[in-house]
């Protein structure tokens, strides 16, 4: 019993000195600006083709199912509303960093994962750099901030496909009763945790992505563990945590 | 310690290193000097790359002491780590090269991040040289997964010795190549030792990489490896030492070695 709760006490231990560094490297030089900015690309421009895809049709498919409810009491005026909260609050941030999590937890896990197991981690060591300074912190960073603007994107984009949907497809409004009618829903609270999700994700994925990347061991089998492994508990703790972040503002 | 002889550069005391309850290193002790070639033998799985990243800090023994250039580093904290490390070098097994990297980038690197970085143009003129050294200098803007393993291996090499630190390690510098690349590494090996009178400690489970170190040494007059001449003192001092899963079976000259009639440590001695 006590060896079964071993290995989760163990990684919970892991996973949280991990994290600690990488906050505690923000305030201590030197700062791998050079790898921020790598990584900043990497996550931002290369996920940006396939969030907007996932942004305009899931905007476009809610506008879809909501069409036949909403005409059913007459109120097929609200689309836009409709559309705009959901997206903004809800499946914006989380297909977004679910989509991140999918490609850039596993990149950062294999790649991160593959340096562990060649040995360049510790060759790193042996060369004066420290890894969660190198690797780890500038990833922590890069995602944090990029999710959120690729979270921005998606919502508009999400925005435009419900657009397409509800009016020149199924005529349920005119454009401007949609821009207005989702405009006016949105409030200050709205915007507030439909960007602040997706920044709690993006340190998540990236935390997740190098903390079993680290762990790595067993050769390329290993990388290969450790990537399916990022992504599945990535993707966990976002439906968790998105669970919880939004009962604190249904409070507030 | 009321020694003689040069001073201590390695020292392991009674260090024991455990993974997962499994022993991996099993009471440790040795003692290595200034100028002395350390050729560390032993089957796969016996320990020697673990001893080897044990004596850079990067595992942290169980119990037991490791001193490096006579200090303590039990209580070292990781930052007190890099300041010593930059006196070591190490060859890893697998070379190790940052494959994000080009070669130039890859020997520059502890340049840079080793202490205070010298100006951008010596650090050029610097790799260049030491790629020379390893016959290399075509290699700069080329990525380690262009390269052989034997020329990633010389590259490994010259980032490990482009600080000149006084104490080197390499592990298995010779395994998976062919004997002619193995005996152009080794040459290197000896090369480097000679000239810059490094202490040097080389991990292989090749016999005849340990003799070539203990019969050979670099003339810079011919720029080849020569036989030593026996003239009473061994002018190159090397100890052979043997590893038996985690545990040090044998410690001692060429010639001791051997003589061994231990039936693990005569199976390294090429009849
Ligand atoms: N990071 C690690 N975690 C668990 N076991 C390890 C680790 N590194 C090495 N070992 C184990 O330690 C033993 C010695 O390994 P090593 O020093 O690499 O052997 P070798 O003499 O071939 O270099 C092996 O049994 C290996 O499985
Ligand atoms: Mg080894």
């Amino acid at each position: 019993m006590l060896d079964l709760l071993k290995i989760p006490v163990y990684s919970i231990q892991e996973f949280t000195l991990l994290t600690g560094r990488a906050y505690r490297n923000l305030f201590l030089r030197p700062h791998y600006w050079d790898d921020v900015v790598i990584q900043m690309d990497i996550i931002g421009f290369g996920s940006l083709p396939i969030v907007v895809l996932t942004g305009f049709f899931s905007g476009a498919v809610m506008a879809l199912q909501m069409s036949r409810a909403l005409s059913q009491y007459g109120a097929s005026g609200q689309v836009g509303q409709i559309v705009a909260i959901a997206i903004v609050r809800e499946l914006g941030p989380v297909l977004t960093s679910l989509v991140v999590a999918g490609r850039n937890a596993s990149g950062i896990a294999s790649e991160l994962g593959s340096m562990k197991v060649t040995e360049q981690i510790d060759a790193m060591r042996a060369l004066g750099t420290d890894p969660t300074k190198k690797l780890v912190t500038p990833r922590l960073i890069a995602t944090a901030v990029v999710l959120p603007l690729l979270t921005a994107i998606a919502d508009f984009v999400g925005m435009v496909g419900g657009w397409i949907v509800a009016v020149p497809m199924l005529h349920l409004t005119t454009g401007s009763q949609y821009w207005s009618s989702s405009w006016r829903s949105l409030e200050y609270n709205d915007l507030a945790q439909g960007l602040g999700k997706p920044f709690v994700f993006g340190m998540v994925i990236a935390l997740v992505g190098c903390f079993y990347g680290l762990q790595t061991t067993g050769g390329t089998q290993g990388v290969g563990r450790a990537t399916t492994q990022a992504v599945v508990v990535a993707s966990v703790w976002i439906f968790v945590l998105t669970f919880f972040i939004t009962r604190i503002f249904v409070n507030m | 310690m009321a020694d003689h002889g040069p001073e201590s550069v390695l020292r392991f005391e009674r260090v024991v290193v455990t993974f997962d309850e499994n022993p991996v290193l099993r009471d440790i002790s040795f003692n290595m000097r200034r100028g002395e070639t350390r050729i560390i033998l032993g089957a796969a799985g016996s320990g020697k790359t673990v001893l080897l990243k044990t004596a850079l800090g990067l595992i942290r023994p169980d119990s037991g002491r490791v001193w490096v250039f006579e200090e303590d580093s039990s209580d070292f904290s990781e930052h007190q780590w890099m300041k010593l490390r930059r006196r070591m070098g190490m060859l890893f097994q697998e070379s190790a090269l940052f494959d994000s990297l080009t070669i130039e980038e890859n020997v520059a690197y502890p340049l840079l991040n080793q202490g205070a970085p010298p100006p951008p143009g010596e650090v050029r003129s610097r790799v260049e040289e030491i790629l020379t050294f390893v016959e290399l200098e075509h290699t700069l803007e080329k990525f380690p997964s262009e390269l052989s393993g034997g020329m990633r291996r010389r590259v490994g090499i010259a980032r490990a010795i482009v600080t000149d630190p006084p104490l080197i390690l390499y592990d298995s510098p010779t395994a998976g190549l062919d004997p002619i690349t193995a005996n152009t590494i080794m040459e290197l090996v000896a090369k480097e030792r000679d000239t810059k009178s490094a202490t040097t400690a080389i991990v292989t489970h090749r016999f005849q990489d340990g003799e070539l170190m203990a019969k050979f040494s670099y003339n810079p007059g011919s720029g080849k490896l020569e036989p030593v001449l026996r003239n009473g003192t061994d002018p190159v001092n090397t100890v052979f030492m043997v590893l038996k899963e985690g545990e040090l079976v044998f410690e001692g000259t060429q010639a001791e070695l051997e003589q061994s009639r231990d039936p693990y440590v005569s199976k390294f001695v090429k009849h």
